[in-house]
């Protein structure tokens, strides 16, 4: 009998909402905390943001399978860089590895749209933001999974100052981003039907990585 | 063993040889898959299905939508002075602009230049390999590489892998002992030497444009001109072209970055210019 099915039908995804930004010397990646299937939610305390090492903090959204097998290689690829370099690795390093793992898969993809947020060598925030086969960019911000479509003009209104004219370019201040993000969200919460229930925020400054839980419409 | 031959199992790699024909076994993915390719590239490939097929099958309507960042307008012409290269910065996901400021052009030393069309993945990888294949000719033998042997490093890289469904059209650029280099190179393997090239879904405006406009005698900021205009007049038209326009100049001493100017700004400019035409 035919052993393997020649589709992707058998994957099924749970799509979700993930967002970061970056600052001058912070960065802020955020995730609602929703995962369902279809018209069902499986839970509502499935937050999306993982840490990878002090200074990194990894968003992921699409099949969720995928997500967990994924964190799981670049946690692994992580302790390998730590036990052969003696050091940590760099966001930007984590991104470039990232995506050579992604692209490794390019015949077989991993169903993930991942961002990554953390503060680069000097100190700066940086986010960087990758489609499922490993291209990828460095961004001041950036708005991945079922809502982005709905955030990503948001924030190039409302940190990228697009669209507005005669008005000062002010640099983001870690409290006014972390007050966009949540409002931003709640937003998103209100018109997508994939993104609500709680929000999970990691705030990532030098003195390390702070985590807030805002609930957002469980409806 | 005879319980083996009475309850019909059969061994991993006898079931691998039924799925797939001998020389393709090593292709597919074992069950200890993470071996992380560490040391060597490896590809996973879905096992008992052709990856192109696969893959477009993903995209299907019922079946999982799997976007990647695709489409652009790229060009690039030699001229008096060297090679002027203009590439837009937008890449779309399907119907979603995934960027405004992606950036289209990899330098991959201080005098060679390569461009990215097509697929952002395939594109992206393949041109930081032939960035590594570059340094390392360059160490082992003591010169640098030329444009053409570079591009042929790039077009066997892609002719490996034929027919699997990658999607790239670069144009790989510079200044070596022969003067300066120009070479077309996409995933078919295609590699051709040429003055001009223009690819990507908005090339055929691109062509229009600088083909009316060029001359091998042009001064430098004529030709400056001319690649503005070249990007700014195909992202006018084509919907998947837009953001700004990354132009770099290949000279002898190296490649140095010309502007980075908004396409709708020019767009506004020019048509200023033609109304003002118009109007006297």
């Amino acid at each position: 009998g035919q052993l393997y099915r020649n589709k992707l039908t058998s994957v099924v995804y749970f799509l979700r909402t993930v967002l970061a930004v970056a600052g001058e010397d912070f960065a802020i990646v955020a995730s609602d905390t929703r995962l369902s299937e279809g018209y069902s939610i499986h839970s509502r305390d499935s937050p999306k943001c993982y840490k990878l090492t002090d200074t990194t903090v990894i968003g992921c959204s699409g099949f969720h399978g995928d997500c967990l097998t994924l964190t799981k290689i670049i946690d692994a690829r992580l302790k390998m860089y730590k036990h052969s370099n003696n050091k940590t690795m760099t966001s930007g390093a984590i991104a470039a590895m990232l995506s050579t793992i992604l692209y490794s898969r390019r015949f077989f993809p991993y169903y993930v749209y991942n961002i990554i947020g953390g503060l680069d060598e000097e100190g700066k925030g940086a986010v960087y933001s990758f489609d499922p086969v490993g291209s990828y960019q460095r961004d001041t911000y950036k708005a991945g999974g079922s809502a982005s479509a709905m955030l990503q003009p948001l924030l190039d209104n409302q940190i990228g100052f697009k669209n507005m004219e005669g008005v000062e370019h002010v640099p983001l201040t870690k409290d006014k981003a972390v007050q966009l993000v949540k409002d931003v969200f709640i937003s998103a919460a209100e018109r997508d039907v994939y993104t609500g229930d709680a929000l999970r925020v990691c705030v990532i400054t030098k003195e390390g990585i702070n985590e807030e839980t805002i609930p957002l419409r469980k409806d | 063993m005879a319980i083996f031959d009475v309850s019909g199992y059969k061994k991993y790699c006898e079931l691998r040889e039924q799925i797939l024909p001998a020389g393709l076994t090593h292709l597919v993915d074992r069950t200890n898959h993470y071996n992380f390719g560490t040391k060597t590239q490896e590809f996973a490939v879905p096992p008992g299905v052709d990856p192109s097929g696969f893959l477009k099958s993903c995209n299907h309507d019922g079946g999982v939508c799997i976007e990647m960042n695709h489409g652009t307008t790229t060009l690039a012409f030699k001229f008096k002075h060297g090679v002027i290269v203009a590439v837009d910065s937008r890449a779309s996901a399907g119907n979603y602009l995934a960027s405004k400021d992606a950036n289209k052009v990899i330098e991959i030393n201080s005098y060679l230049l390569g461009t990215m069309s097509g697929s952002a993945a395939d594109c992206q990888h393949w041109e930081r390999l032939l960035a590594k294949e570059c340094r390392l000719y360059r160490l082992r033998n003591n010169h640098r590489i030329s444009v053409a042997a570079a591009s042929k490093l790039l077009s066997n890289m892609m002719l490996g892998y034929r027919g699997m469904g990658l999607s790239m059209g670069s144009m790989i650029c510079g200044w070596d002992k022969q003067g300066p280099g120009l070479y077309y190179v996409d995933d078919n393997g295609t590699r051709l030497s040429g003055r001009m090239f223009s690819t990507g879904c908005g090339n055929s405006y691109a062509y229009g444009v600088v083909d009316s406009g060029y001359r091998e005698d042009m001064t430098v900021e004529e030709a400056y001109e001319l690649g503005r205009r070249g990007i700014t007049h195909a992202t006018h038209r084509d919907a998947y072209s837009g953001g700004v326009v990354n132009m770099y100049h290949m000279r002898e001493d190296g490649w140095i970055k010309v502007c980075k100017d908004d396409v709708s700004e020019l767009i506004h400019r020019y048509r200023k210019g033609i109304a003002s035409l118009i109007s006297v």
